[in-house]
């Protein structure tokens, strides 16, 4: 099986977040950058299909500048085999899901897995544009896969106020959330095996951005907290009630 | 008209979500000088079809067929697409609903059309459809347009107001059959989670974590519930202890909501936490700990034991709603 995993490399939660002077931007300085924890759901998914005896390759693929190697280096300790930087500002979904398109098409992968969307704006629109775009079948937020055949799995999905249950016939898209891997710590042995596997870089192709940042800027300010005496929580109850939330 | 809403139905009727971007759609196309037309795939009474007026849709397209009971978003996407191919949209809106962000992307790639997810206000049409949205895990804001002239918009739930618009809807059945080749997925079965407000859609949420020590506690946290009308959710650990079921676990590695009110009780504020639920209108934490960083984000807050103030809440709930 010829697997892609598709990486967003994004700022850690934890991290202070602070945006160039002019808004243009996050200022990068001193942030720390981890591999989007959706889509390590997804790489983890991939290696099991290793360790349940299934010949695999896979291939770990990023649209991003230089900065991004090292997240592909972690996600080549974790235990995939190659990685591929297309060399590109990642401006927008429709930018990277178009280039992710243009890299993966007729390469014959059996599956691309994605996470269900990348922390830094929540977007979740990559995964069902590179579908559309490869003609693939697409299943989102899965949160189970398993092989039935050669090339059709069954999975679950998460929908809202339950779990769907369907089958798909490869090659597909999934896009991974919480459940259909565990995370996994790369050891020693996969960090000194990653820096010799081959990290390639490939040219973007020609487009331009297609929803440009305008500004970035931050939430305003949250009020004050309105404290009550822990004896008399029947003030807070009041208070609520009175602007009408209970 | 230009403007066309995606009806998702569940289980044949429309809920809130759809309200959500019902009201959004009917705005734009107040902006742009249009109407809303919208579009149904499934099987829909014609009663319910004809509802959507109340929310401003003029025109409901009916796209019904054996082959579409069961949601195929390939499929789906391209009877979405006809209907706005025919009259010419410029802009297709949907709820953010699970289903919605899957088909919501196949939409904008065959429209040739920009994906805005998670829209929380309206897009300026005259200004190339400029909007903000949260980044970040809500430490950030970002002001994008796009650079063409179609976009396909998911409404974040609880992200925009329902309001009424009432309109007459004409209800019309639009020819769509299915390609076999977008019959790509088949759906075996539907879990439907317990009974009990949806999360994602409540606009109430109680909310616990390792401060309740246990879960033989969870008794007081139910009836809170109960008494106001919220679903229940609860912070990572919790979930992973087994204490509650995953699907209540929010944050960002669970399910990201947006209720009205979001009662915090007995979680700390981690980050990771506040990842899911930053964007609640009015946040309530009780913790015994006036340094955790939850109050940071609260609009109200007390500082002491839960075990003792969460049954003080109870009582003073029941008491509002005898005299109310
Ligand atoms: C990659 C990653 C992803 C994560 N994703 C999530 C996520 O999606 N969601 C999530 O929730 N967490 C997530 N976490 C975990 C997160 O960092 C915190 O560890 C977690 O949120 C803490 O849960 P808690 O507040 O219930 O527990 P604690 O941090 O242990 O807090 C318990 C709180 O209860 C208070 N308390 C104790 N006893 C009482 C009492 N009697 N009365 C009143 N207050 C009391 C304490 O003062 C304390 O503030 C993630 C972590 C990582 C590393
Ligand atoms: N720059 C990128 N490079 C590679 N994959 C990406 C990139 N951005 C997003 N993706 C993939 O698309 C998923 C959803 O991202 P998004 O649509 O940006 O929320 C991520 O979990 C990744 O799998």
């Amino acid at each position: 099986m010829k697997i892609l995993v598709c990486i967003s490399h994004v700022p850690d939660t934890t991290t202070k977040i602070q945006f160039e002077a002019d808004g243009s931007a996050l200022n990068k300085q001193g942030v720390s950058f981890v591999i989007n924890p959706y889509c390590e759901y997804g790489l983890s998914r991939a290696i099991g299909f290793r360790e349940e005896g299934k010949t695999v390759s896979i291939t770990v693929l990023t649209v991003g500048g230089k900065e991004v190697e090292a997240t592909l280096r972690k996600a080549l300790a974790i235990g995939a085999d190659d990685a591929v930087r297309i060399d590109a500002h990642p401006s927008d979904s429709a930018f990277v899901a178009k280039q992710i398109a243009d890299y993966a098409d007729g390469k014959d992968f059996d599956l691309i897995f994605t996470g269900k969307e990348s922390i830094d704006f929540n977007g979740g629109m990559v995964p069902g544009m590179l579908a559309e775009h490869l003609g693939m079948a697409f299943v989102s937020f899965a949160t189970h896969m398993e092989m039935t055949g050669d090339s059709t799995a069954d999975l679950k999905r998460e929908v809202d106020g339950g779990v769907e249950v369907l089958s798909v016939n490869l090659p597909a898209v999934i896009s991974c959330q919480k459940g259909i891997s565990e995370w996994r710590i790369p050891n020693m042995r996969g960090i000194m095996a990653a820096r010799k596997k081959p990290l390639a870089t490939v040219a973007p192709s020609e487009m331009g951005e297609v929803i440009p940042t305008v500004k970035m800027s931050y939430p305003p300010a949250k009020g004050e907290t309105k404290y009550f005496e822990p004896d008399n929580a029947k003030e807070l109850v009041t208070a609520l009630v009175d602007k009408g939330l209970i | 008209m230009s403007v066309l809403l995606f009806a998702e139905n569940s289980n044949g009727s429309f809920k809130k979500p759809v309200f959500e971007a019902a009201t959004y759609a009917y705005d734009l196309a107040q902006a742009m000088g249009t109407d809303v037309a919208a579009v149904s795939v499934g099987q829909v009474s014609e009663e319910e079809l004809a509802s959507l007026g109340t929310y401003g849709v003029s025109k409901v397209y009916n796209v019904s067929s054996d082959k579409l009971n069961d949601f195929v978003n390939t499929a789906y996407a391209a009877a979405v697409t006809a209907v706005a191919n025919q009259i010419g949209a410029k802009a297709v809106v949907m709820a953010q609903t699970y289903n919605g962000r899957a088909i919501s992307p196949r939409v904008a790639v065959k429209l040739d059309a920009a994906p805005i997810s998670g829209a929380i206000s309206l897009v300026d049409p005259a200004n190339g459809f400029d909007a903000i949205r949260m980044a970040y895990s809500g430490k950030g804001v970002q002001e994008f347009k796009a650079n063409t002239d179609k976009v396909v918009v998911a409404v974040k739930t609880n992200g925009y107001k329902v309001e009424e618009n009432p309109t007459t809807a004409a209800v019309e059945n639009f020819d769509f059959s299915a390609k076999d080749k977008d019959l790509d997925t088949v759906v075996k079965e539907i879990v439907r989670a317990s009974e009990g407000i949806s999360l994602t859609e409540a606009e109430n949420v109680v909310s616990a974590g390792r401060g309740m020590k246990g879960p033989e506690n969870w008794g007081m946290i139910e009836e809170l519930a109960g008494l106001i009308g919220a679903a229940t959710a609860s912070s990572k650990p919790v979930a992973d202890m087994d204490w509650r079921p995953h699907h209540e676990h929010v944050g960002q590695t669970g399910i990201q909501i947006a209720p009205n009110l979001y009662i915090a009780i007995g979680i700390s504020g981690a980050i990771q936490h506040l990842a899911g639920v930053s964007s609640s209108k009015n946040i309530v934490v009780i913790n015994k700990d006036p340094e955790a960083p939850f109050f940071k984000i609260a609009d109200y807050g007390i500082v002491g034991d839960l075990f003792d103030v969460v049954p003080q809440i109870i009582e003073a709930v029941k008491a509002s709603k005898a005299t109310a």
